[in-house]
């Protein structure tokens, strides 16, 4: 069974959100998604400053196989991105809560984080998918 | 994130080693039509590195075997395939392709002179048709029987030599594309010195009642561990070896694949049984003359994956080619590919650009193998 911190909200598209509490929030892919995709190889960020919608492409994550969109799960503006995953992608898989993030976002709508399940939604919403 | 792997829905078969797969814990997707291995628990890139440095066993009983009898069989399997049969010595083993009219490559093959008949390996995705190809043009020479009811193991890597030894002292004899009947754990095998890695190993042939003993025997061996396909696929593409159905098909003809190693000058214009397979005009045509694009190998400047489909731009812009299998080597620790380029582009070092979601990246023209290949010649 993965690892789902209860902090922590979670999109359908098995990205997470950690709230900074200063409008800003940091975005990831989850245990469960890191261990489904398999060893990353690559990781495309979006660009500080770019504008990001919830719920569209963002950024890319490849892994040996195959390469896998990834979907903003907020709205706003992208204020840093993770650059130690250019030379070290593994981090996604061997930390994908903590030092894997992916990009973190001053967002324009804090109701989009409302929108996202909480870790006990997202458990079921794994079991779910699996049947 | 998106595009996980397909769940295993539609009626799809099982190999013998169904099973063990489970029991090794084997993520299973659909693959030609079977259910098989993408990869175990330690992941593609350690099951790559695991068959580099010491031994992996893969299954690969998906595959079509296929035995030809008769003692006009390799005379006849010559008419079908622009590769020298005939003179194919006892215990040798041949890599050959089914061409059609146009010199299209209809599947790549493996021919074995088993003695008192040919043993013939063809692609799992390609079987049905390839046993109807040569149903219709073989009939009438030879018995064609699809031996459903065998496995096929695949044991590769650098210490399966000294695994196999151990197993059975005789395959010590064995050298590259060469073949001996072998008893392994009990079990009577055909077992050539071959496989689709770039490194020394063996594919076996075993009865599918003693496959899953085959199998649990040689991963007693700690140099041994379970190897899927997602890995099989990351070795041979650093391996230089093409994949049907992605890198050769039947609008790519031997020629432009870069397979014309595989046709000997015994078929080929002046040689004794010149042409006399489909396609020979075309294909006898582009040895005399040339082509108009090639197969070749793709190395991208950076360390973004270019994978099948993207296309190629010389530097004015213009499409000059297409990527046909790409993806990271793990081996050579960066991206390759390789793909068709326009023969002006051809040449080693050809700078290009492949474009990866709607972006150019630099990409050179490279030469294959990839990584240096460990077969044993003895």
């Amino acid at each position: 069974m993965s690892n789902i911190p209860t902090e922590l909200k979670y999109a359908k598209s098995h990205e997470w959100v950690r709230d900074e509490g200063d409008g800003t929030v940091f975005v990831g892919i989850t245990d469960h998604a890191q261990e489904q995709l398999g060893d990353l190889v690559f990781v495309e960020l979006p660009e500080v400053g770019e504008t990001l919608t919830a719920g569209s492409e963002c950024a890319v994550v490849e892994s040996v196989k195959a390469a896998s969109d990834i979907y903003s799960p907020v709205s706003g503006e992208v204020v840093a991105v993770n650059q130690t995953l250019e030379d070290a992608p593994e981090t996604v898989n061997e930390d994908a809560y903590g030092d894997g993030w992916l990009f973190r976002v001053e967002i324009s709508d804090e109701s989009d984080i409302d929108e996202l399940m909480d870790a006990d939604a997202y458990a079921g919403f794994i079991e779910s998918e699996a049947h | 994130m998106s595009e996980f792997a397909p769940p295993v829905k539609e009626r799809l078969l099982r190999t013998p080693l169904y099973d063990l797969h489970l029991e090794l814990g084997g993520k299973m997707v659909p693959f030609a039509g079977y259910e098989m291995p993408v990869h175990y628990p330690s992941g593609i890139l350690k099951e790559h590195q695991q068959t580099r440095n010491l031994a992996g066993l893969f299954d690969v009983s998906h595959m079509g075997q296929v035995k030809l009898s008769g003692s006009r069989a390799a005379a006849a399997m010559e008419g079908i395939v622009p590769v020298d049969v005939i003179d194919l010595a006892v215990n040798c083993q041949r890599y050959a392709l089914f061409t059609n009219d146009d010199g299209g490559i209809l599947d790549d093959l493996m021919i074995t002179n088993a003695g008192g008949h040919l043993f013939v390996v063809v692609n799992a995705a390609c079987k049905e048709q390839d046993i109807a190809h040569m149903r219709r043009h073989l009939s009438g020479d030879c018995d064609i029987e699809p031996l459903n009811d065998r496995a096929l193991l695949a044991l590769q890597g650098p210490a399966a030599g000294e695994v196999m030894a151990s197993l059975a002292p005789e395959s010590r004899r064995l050298v590259f594309m060469t073949a001996a009947r072998l008893s392994l754990a009990g079990a009577d095998c055909f077992v050539t010195r071959s496989g689709y890695t770039g490194e020394d190993g063996f594919e076996i042939s075993v009865a599918a009642d003693r496959a899953e003993a085959v199998a649990r025997e040689l991963l007693a061996y700690e140099q041994v561990a379970p190897v899927g396909l997602g890995a099989r696929d990351s070795l041979r593409l650093e391996a230089g070896l093409c994949l049907y159905g992605h890198d050769i098909d039947g609008s790519t003809t031997p020629v432009e694949a870069s397979l014309l190693w595989a046709i000997q000058k015994v078929r080929r214009a002046g040689g004794a049984r010149e042409a006399g397979f489909p396609g020979a005009d075309v294909i006898l045509e582009q040895i005399a003359t040339g082509v108009s694009r090639r197969r070749v190998g793709i190395r991208p400047q950076s360390k973004l994956p270019v994978r099948e489909g993207s296309e190629l731009l010389d530097s004015a812009g213009n499409r000059v080619g297409t990527v046909t299998s790409g993806g990271f080597g793990p081996t050579v620790g960066a991206p390759v590919a390789m793909g068709y380029v326009d023969i002006a582009h051809s040449k080693l070092d050809t700078g290009l650009q492949a474009i990866v979601r709607g972006k150019p990246h630099p990409v050179r023209v490279a030469k294959t193998p990839f990584v240096e290949q460990h077969y044993y010649r003895g």
